[in-house]
């Protein structure tokens, strides 16, 4: 089908894009890479969009060391958040990350701020931002604010985001010297939408588990973190599993996607080099 | 700095080598552009949802879907159709090869295939068959069974790196 948008703008910069939002009122919707918004307006899942196009405001894009984290633009794309080295030396998990993303077209114009924004509950880097305990920062008419992963993703393509407000970027915290960081997930084919993945880092402080495409909202798993860190995988296999609550649909079954998260736990202990799986 | 929006917005851009002036509906994409008012019809309006891969056209140097873009964002854009491609010549062996192993049957995912292949092709070097069949994973073709389409990408990355023909 044939999108139907409302009206079109280009911004220039931030607080003119938020003053075409609040003009736009219900209707505005931010474009960045549009590879899951055109798609939208392509089936009229949505329709009469005021569409504010950001993809001109270069200050939202890049990578760049602030010290103890790295703070990493919206509007940096899938393929350079895959080649960036400040990236793979600090935050490997959205390295491996992007190899699960979509198709290399899609990786060359998807944005790491509209997969955050969002919020696909199949998508990586939601998950990997919960995982790695990263802040996501939002622009507003009140001001710019700070928010945690954990708190910003809250359902099905839904944030903490207000409708009046931009992602302007995530900050990911570098990892320590010894910390690993890896992603697993299955899916039918190469570039499909995990039928279930995982995010395990672990670092001086404990272990940390994400899992996306196994309820509306990325699951920070805290139960099977804590058994991770008690050094019982067994039971961190049981505790995820009981953490979790996912949905049964076309692709994967509740029980199916239950089990791959276990799995898919034991194997990313395994290439952590922690306990055998 | 204008706080309006527009439902048609002026572009500017280059195809195919040559300078376009167009003024373009808000919801265009970038296919239907190129197919309707330029009459590019190489590039093919396809799933339209960014699954199948028929509409991958080249931007600024990269494949891109060419539904999943819109037209008002190519302002300023450098974008190659498989026409503009095979006029340059730089696809020939790309093209030729394809006819030789068969690599198509009815041709419809082919304008697509080309563009995404060569995006592989400009990284240089030989890729693994795991790798050029990650890369095409993107572009559905439902004739050949891609075990062709691999093969020629392989033989035409193995010819430009000056290792002969497979």
């Amino acid at each position: 089908m044939k999108a139907s948008a409302g009206g079109y703008a280009r911004a220039n910069d931030v607080p003119h894009a938020l003053q075409l939002l609040a003009l736009a009122g219900a209707a505005g919707r931010i474009l960045a890479g549009g590879q899951s918004l055109v798609a939208a307006m392509n089936m009229r899942l949505s329709d009469g969009d005021m569409l504010v196009d950001i993809t001109r405001i270069g200050a939202l894009r890049g990578v760049t060391d602030t010290g103890d984290s790295l703070h990493i633009g919206a509007l940096t794309r899938h393929a350079e958040v895959g080649t960036d080295p400040l990236i793979r030396t600090h935050a490997p998990l959205l390295t491996e990350a992007v190899h699960h993303i979509a198709h290399a077209a899609i990786r060359n114009r998807g944005t790491i701020g509209g997969a955050l924004a969002h919020a696909d509950p199949a998508a990586e880097f939601p998950a990997c931002a919960v995982a790695l305990g990263a802040v996501i920062h939002a622009e507003g008419p009140e001001g710019a604010r700070q928010i945690l992963a954990e708190d910003f993703f809250e359902g099905v393509f839904t944030t903490a985001l207000a409708e009046n407000e931009i992602l302007t970027a995530i900050s990911v915290p570098k990892a320590d010297a010894a910390e690993t960081q890896i992603m697993e997930e299955v899916a039918r084919r190469g570039g499909d939408y995990a039928l279930t993945g995982l995010c395990l880092v672990r670092r001086a402080a404990g272990h940390r588990v994400a899992v996306f495409s196994a309820g509306p909202a990325p699951v920070l798993a805290r139960a099977a973190m804590a058994a991770l860190d008690a050094g019982d995988i067994d039971g961190a296999v049981a505790a995820l599993q009981a953490e979790l609550d996912p949905p049964s649909d076309t692709q994967a079954s509740a029980g199916y996607r239950r089990h791959i998260a276990g799995v898919l736990l034991r194997r990313a202990v395994e290439r952590s080099g922690g306990q055998g799986a | 700095m204008t706080l309006a929006f527009s439902d048609r917005i002026d572009v500017a851009l280059v195809v195919n080598g040559e300078p376009v002036e167009a003024r373009v509906p808000a919801g265009q994409h970038l296919v239907d552009f190129l197919r309707l008012e330029l009459g590019l019809t190489g590039a093919h309006a396809s799933c339209e949802h960014g699954v199948c891969g028929a509409c991958t056209v080249r931007v600024d140097g990269q494949a891109v879907r060419g539904c999943l873009m819109l037209a008002a964002q190519a302002d300023g854009a450098d974008v190659w159709t498989v026409e503009g491609l095979t006029e340059a010549g730089g696809s020939a062996d790309l093209q030729a090869a394809f006819v030789d192993r068969n690599a198509l049957q009815c041709g419809f995912c082919t304008p697509g295939m080309i563009v995404a292949a060569e995006d592989l092709l400009a990284r240089g070097g030989v890729p693994a068959r795991a790798e050029i069949r990650a890369h095409l994973s993107g572009n559905y073709c439902r004739c050949t069974g891609y075990e062709a389409i691999v093969d020629a990408v392989e033989q035409v990355a193995r010819t430009r790196a000056g290792k002969g023909t497979a």
